[in-house]
């Protein structure tokens, strides 16, 4: 593989990995809170949705991502409803509300635009435009990492900066507040949270609230940065090869940007066949890549990598002794 | 009340003999949606206009999930529609099961040969409207190098693929042609993000034409190649609408006239297989205001005269689903 055909592998590497690292670290704050979420993926789908049609109704994309941000808290909310408040099964209510999102994104697109569940195209402002960073054009010509910093890390959308910067934020916030102290304990041990006289119950409510905010942004990068406007099921299962990514980044911050990044990279590896044949001398089958992320982490679920282990609270509703 | 009683009645008994006297004809869309701008929305167009010449009605259903289908046909079958029309390959295993269930119902199947003595099997000639489009792209393509993005790989978007390789090796035997296919599960029929990808991945390889022939994931192959300033070639449905001017013309294939024909036909529509092949104006490329100007005279009459040759059968153009392979790369 030559440099330039690298820096275009990356440059699409990172576009990629953008919403799983968002929806990733999503699942990362409510798991760590200890309510599994298999509703990533509807989450995303409804913050596509919304973004697109409020992007497209008002002309401005931010006002899209806010939509996009409270469609996917409002999912969230009825998780946290039924998982926390109601101590339903977690994993059904997520499935539920992927099955909810998925034909309610359609429905309420199909109601307003009459497009057949599609968003109508977004121009201008209604659509983020990709921007370049400081010097992006003077560094192009420094050797090796010139191109890697003026075509992998600048035209990108804002919203890959601010998915980027929510790994730091995000291990800032876990491992360095006491907010983040009291989200891993009660995904560890509830029962002593609760002893200390703080409420467990709001804890894994403000948890799903930041789940909601970075599926939201992850399902408007891809309505509205990566695509110009939403389509049905346009998320294809991302959410799920998140989770795959969370469990594989072992529920860690720069792990989860390690791990979705190495996901992105398969992908954009899987759309260059031509690339692998040259540089492994064989034709590697498409699929055989595409299944790679899948088998990676059921390579670390099997223990062959260090040890994954769920916080160990997770899953289960809290029930208060009497 | 009994009044009332009587008049809920004779309303039911109205309804129920209006549902026994007039069979409706019945469509079934597949996993792409109704509205997927391409193979699907072509076959509401046909139903449309079915509509709209008779004032009839039909019955209509979208497959959410692979499992459905089954239940579909014969719920469809058992309420009485007839002729039941379905838009896609992936019947045909359940409908050759179903099929002989209902001996008195009419199927018709677009896009797959279902051998029953009910079914009526429409094929289209692809690969000849891929061969057009292809030889349309060598002469637009500056660089040499075009691209095929194909949505799930399963033989019949080989089958495109394989007739637009071999128009443009018949334009231009030196040009490069790089084909993707976007996945093999049905979620590649719905994966824009991974179309635009795709279509840059082809630009970086030189690109400067691509054909996209893969249902909702190609509005995303569209959306970036006019984003990036190259042409494209949309399938199915006329999609030169979607970008004016960026869309160098799209492979139409007449699933409407498909469906129009069969829904016609009614309960008469006569089972076998039926080829909609150029000389049937079943596949074609689209001309409209909104790539006049990308077309020139040549290339027009150049594609217009290979037209008249496929039809007269001076040229043969390969068909991937005859054998698996394709004779050209």
């Amino acid at each position: 593989m030559d440099y330039a055909t690298l820096i275009q592998v990356l440059d699409s590497a990172l576009r990629l990995a953008t919403p799983l690292l968002l929806a990733c670290l999503a699942g990362l704050f409510s798991e760590r809170g200890g309510i599994f979420d298999i509703g990533l993926e509807g989450k995303m789908l409804m913050a596509g949705m919304a973004s697109g049609a409020v992007a497209f109704l008002t002309g401005l994309v931010w006002l899209g991502v806010g939509a996009a941000i409270g469609a996917s808290i409002l999912f969230s909310m009825i998780h946290g409803l039924a998982s926390i408040t109601f101590r339903g099964n977690q994993l059904i209510s997520g499935v539920a509300l992927n099955f909810l999102a998925s034909g309610m994104t359609v429905l309420i697109a199909q109601a307003l635009f009459r497009q057949g569940g599609r968003t109508p195209p977004l121009t201008g402002n209604a659509r983020f435009s990709p921007i370049d960073l400081p010097f992006a054009e003077a560094m192009a010509d420094v050797p090796i990492i010139g191109p890697l910093y003026a075509e992998v890390l600048s035209g990108h959308s804002t919203l890959v900066y601010v998915a980027l910067l929510a790994v730091p934020v995000t291990w800032w916030v876990l491992y360095r507040t006491r907010f983040g102290l009291r989200l891993r304990a009660v995904g560890e041990n509830p029962e002593s949270v609760d002893t200390a006289g703080i409420s467990v119950v709001r804890l894994r409510y403000s948890a799903l609230v930041i789940t909601g905010i970075l599926c939201g942004l992850a399902g408007a990068y891809m309505a509205t940065a990566l695509q110009a406007g939403f389509g049905r099921e346009m998320t294809a299962g991302r959410g799920y090869i998140a989770l795959a990514a969370l469990i594989f980044a072992k529920w860690r911050p720069w792990y989860a940007l390690g791990a979705t990044f190495l996901f992105g990279f398969l992908q954009a590896l899987a759309l260059r066949p031509d690339v692998i044949e040259r540089s492994f001398g064989m034709a590697i089958p498409v699929p055989a890549l595409d299944a790679l992320p899948y088998i990676l982490t059921v390579i670390v679920l099997a223990g062959f990598v260090g040890k994954a282990i769920p916080p160990r609270a997770g899953g289960q509703p809290y029930v208060k002794e009497r | 009340m009994t009044l009332m009683k009587t008049f809920l009645g004779a309303a039911a008994t109205l309804a129920l003999g209006a549902g026994a006297a007039l069979a409706d004809p019945a469509l079934i869309y597949d996993l792409g949606g109704k509205f997927d701008k391409s193979f699907n929305e072509a076959a509401y167009g046909g139903a449309m206009r079915w509509v709209e010449e008779t004032g009839g009605s039909y019955k209509e259903l979208e497959m959410q999930s692979e499992a459905q289908r089954e239940q579909a046909l014969s719920r469809l079958a058992e309420s009485g529609a007839n002729p039941i029309v379905m838009t896609g390959f992936a019947f045909g295993d359940v409908l050759n099961s179903v099929a002989p269930e209902y001996p008195d119902t009419k199927f018709v199947i677009i896009d797959m040969v279902v051998d029953q003595p009910n079914v009526r099997s429409i094929v289209f000639t692809e690969e000849q409207g891929s061969y057009l489009v292809g030889m349309m792209a060598a002469k637009a393509s500056k660089t040499g190098t075009v691209g095929f993005i194909g949505g799930m790989d399963i033989p019949l978007i080989r089958k495109f693929a394989c007739g637009y390789v071999q128009g443009v090796k018949a334009a231009n035997p030196d040009a490069v042609i790089v084909q993707n296919m976007t996945g093999t599960t049905p979620s590649a029929w719905n994966d824009p993000v991974k179309g635009s990808e795709l279509t840059k991945a082809q630009i970086s390889q030189g690109a400067d034409v691509i054909y996209a022939a893969a249902g909702g994931t190609g509005i995303g192959v569209l959306q970036t190649a006019a984003d990036e300033g190259i042409l494209s070639i949309g399938v199915d449905s006329n999609q030169n609408h979607l970008h004016p001017g960026k869309v160098l013309t799209s492979m139409v294939k007449r699933v409407d006239n498909a469906v129009y024909e069969s829904f016609m036909a009614g309960e008469a529509v006569e089972p076998g297989i039926a080829v909609m092949d150029l000389a049937a104006g079943g596949v074609g490329f689209a001309m409209d205001d909104n790539n006049a100007e990308l077309v020139s005279e040549e290339m027009k009459a150049a594609v217009d005269e290979a037209a008249a040759k496929i039809i007269a059968g001076e040229i043969s153009v390969h068909d991937y689903m005859s054998d698996n392979t394709c004779p050209v790369e």
